[in-house]
């Protein structure tokens, strides 16, 4: 009896289960809800894995220098000693220049186009500057190569050296290749991403901000630049974050014209490397599983680099999309 | 007071005729780019090129017909793995999704899509690369599919959203279900954006070297199949340009050139195909 009782206890639940369940299933919607959710949670799975496989791989390097990883000034594969600092201080500097030459640029042309332009006319430029954001990085590189090293060493490094040589950053020998280059080069690659992001944003302050400015008698300029450009700040910082990000990350072009040396050197003009240039130049030759693990701390390294900013990017961009900005 | 304002209209104008300047500046760069390469590279383009393998070091002539056939296979492979993936986390996004699990996702992509490329080749290295020990075509196309994955999630998605719900609610209506809604009305209703999404995906991965460079390598010859190494227009361009021999420098334009048409067309057509479908 009470056996009984204990299979039909057991057997009900178990045959409603599948029942209920291939009952929605005939509807379809159970399984399709299924299938995009489960190729959905594999971008997650994905990004998981990444950061799992990068941080598993460079076990080695880890836990061999530690924290000194970052503070090493050597770079030495023969004697498999490994830090990153020198490849820190390259990154950094070169987005440095790329943001102080591409930030001034960007931002006028975007005043221009989403102030003075027609707009017609300014969504055909943009239309075209857009097309010079997918020109592939390894072609920013063969025209760095070609033109824009040549053009360092004979005529822009002599002029800056005649003009300013006093100043350390354009001190030491000028060989063509080095941190301005690399610097200049990705100036023009992130470009683009300023303005359109920028673009965007002016256009969507409101019309009654430039009116009223005006109506109080202020210039053109003058309702641009203290008017809609500080309605607009927070997006325009978001669009210089991810030009940064860019920046940090870019690999090809700035590889072709930084030199590749492990070097800090005050001078512009110094030979260097980048944290993403060092990962190019070397990977397939990194004999050693010591080397090899070094270079993938490295990309573990501009991985984390890159995802603080491109969030704080997104935080920006978010904050004007609701607030519109900022009544200051 | 009027040196004042003398003063404030000269600035006015000084400053915006800079901002005209500084956008003049930037569409010159474009044009001086294709103008350039044009120039180099047409001059350098052959039947050649197209036909025939690298000749050996030292002797001229020879082309990259390997590497062409190489980046459309790469892309092929990028095609069939990364496409399928973005598109079903797109539909979901946009009919399924619910809140908190959305918004993860999404954050989730949009950080997958700031990865720097070549941390993406290390990540396909230690994936495919390492446990086998050898370079190979498999690796690079796992490489560009995951590139190609956080493109495609995100236009399906917006254009998915733009379908209007009307459409949507016209159908259940009728009695279809929800899944038979989205494949049989919402999907066909944003297929060219999605379409135009998708190319615009492979456009993007075309002209990567990055993830190339220690995943699917080079190969001088025609490729031994999926599992061997494989050469591809990006890294040919690469390996050639910081090459001391003239005649590379070339044959490397001459990539560049077909590499940028490439790409220029695909984002060109992209845009077209998405301007017709709007039209309609």
């Amino acid at each position: 009896m009470s056996a009984a009782a204990t299979t039909i206890g057991h057997e009900a639940p178990h045959r409603a289960g599948p029942r209920s369940f291939l009952r929605r299933l005939r509807g379809g919607d159970e399984v399709a809800h299924l299938i995009t959710l489960t190729f959905a949670a594999g971008i997650l799975l994905l990004t998981s894995l990444l950061v799992y496989e990068l941080w598993v791989t460079s076990h080695l390097s880890r836990t061999k220098f530690g924290w000194m990883f970052f503070f090493t000034k050597v770079w030495d594969p023969v004697f498999d000693n490994f830090g990153a600092a020198p490849f820190i201080y390259g990154t950094l500097v070169t987005s440095a220049v790329a943001l102080a030459l591409a930030v001034p640029l960007g931002l006028a042309s975007a005043i221009f186009l989403s102030e003075l332009a027609p707009r017609k006319f300014s969504d055909i430029v943009s239309f075209l500057i857009d097309l010079l954001a997918a020109v592939p990085s390894v072609i920013y590189g063969l025209l760095g190569i070609f033109i824009v090293v040549p053009l360092m060493r004979t005529k822009i490094g002599p002029a800056l050296k005649g003009a300013f040589g006093y100043l350390p950053i354009f001190s030491g020998p000028n060989y063509g290749v080095g941190f301005l280059t690399a610097g200049i080069v990705l100036a023009i690659m992130v470009v683009p991403y300023i303005i359109s992001v920028s673009r965007e944003v002016l256009l969507t302050v409101p019309r009654e901000q430039r009116e009223a400015a005006l109506a109080l008698g202020s210039t053109r300029w003058e309702a641009t630049w203290q008017v809609v450009v500080p309605w607009a700040r927070t997006g325009i910082m978001g669009s210089i974050f991810l030009a940064l990000a860019r920046a940090l990350g870019e690999t090809m072009a700035v590889t072709m014209v930084i030199g590749n040396a492990a070097t800090i050197s005050p001078s512009l003009f110094s030979p260097g490397d980048t944290i993403a240039s060092t990962i190019a130049s070397q990977f397939t030759e990194a004999t050693g599983d010591l080397y090899l693990s070094a270079l993938i701390e490295l990309g573990l390294v501009l991985f984390l680099m890159t995802f603080i900013l491109n969030g704080l990017a997104r935080i920006l961009i978010v904050a004007t999309e609701r607030g519109g900005g900022r009544p200051a | 007071m009027s040196a004042r304002i003398v003063w404030r209209k000269s600035v006015n104008i000084v400053m915006l005729s800079l901002t005209g300047i500084a956008a003049l500046g930037v569409v010159s760069v474009l044009f001086f780019i294709l103008g350039y390469l044009l120039w180099n590279g047409g001059t350098s383009l052959n039947w050649a090129f197209f036909t025939q393998l690298p000749k050996p070091v030292g002797e001229t002539g020879g082309g990259m017909a390997n590497a062409i056939v190489g980046s459309l296979k790469l892309l092929l492979l990028a095609a069939v793995m990364g496409l399928p993936v973005g598109l079903m986390a797109g539909v979901y996004l946009a009919e399924f999704g619910g809140k908190t699990f959305s918004f993860v996702i999404r954050y989730t992509n949009d950080l997958l899509n700031g990865v720097p490329s070549i941390v993406i080749g290390i990540f396909a290295y230690s994936l495919v690369v390492l446990p086998v020990k050898h370079f190979s075509a498999l690796a690079g196309g796992v490489a560009l599919a995951i590139m190609v994955v956080p493109v495609t999630v995100r236009s399906t998605e917006e254009f998915l959203k733009a379908v209007p719900g009307s459409m949507r609610e016209a159908a259940m209506a009728l009695g279809a279900s929800k899944w038979k809604t989205i494949a049989t009305v919402v999907l066909p209703a944003a297929s060219g954006g999605i379409l135009t999404g998708m190319l615009l995906a492979l456009a993007r991965v075309a002209g990567e070297t990055a993830p190339l460079l220690f995943t699917a390598f080079s190969n001088r010859y025609w490729g031994q199949g999926w599992g061997q190494p494989i050469a591809s227009l990006p890294v040919m361009i690469y390996t050639y340009a910081i090459a001391p021999y003239d005649d590379w420098h070339r044959q490397a334009w001459a990539a560049g050139l077909v590499l940028l048409a490439l790409v220029l067309f695909s984002n060109l057509g992209a845009r077209f195909i998405l301007a017709r479908s709007k039209a309609v």
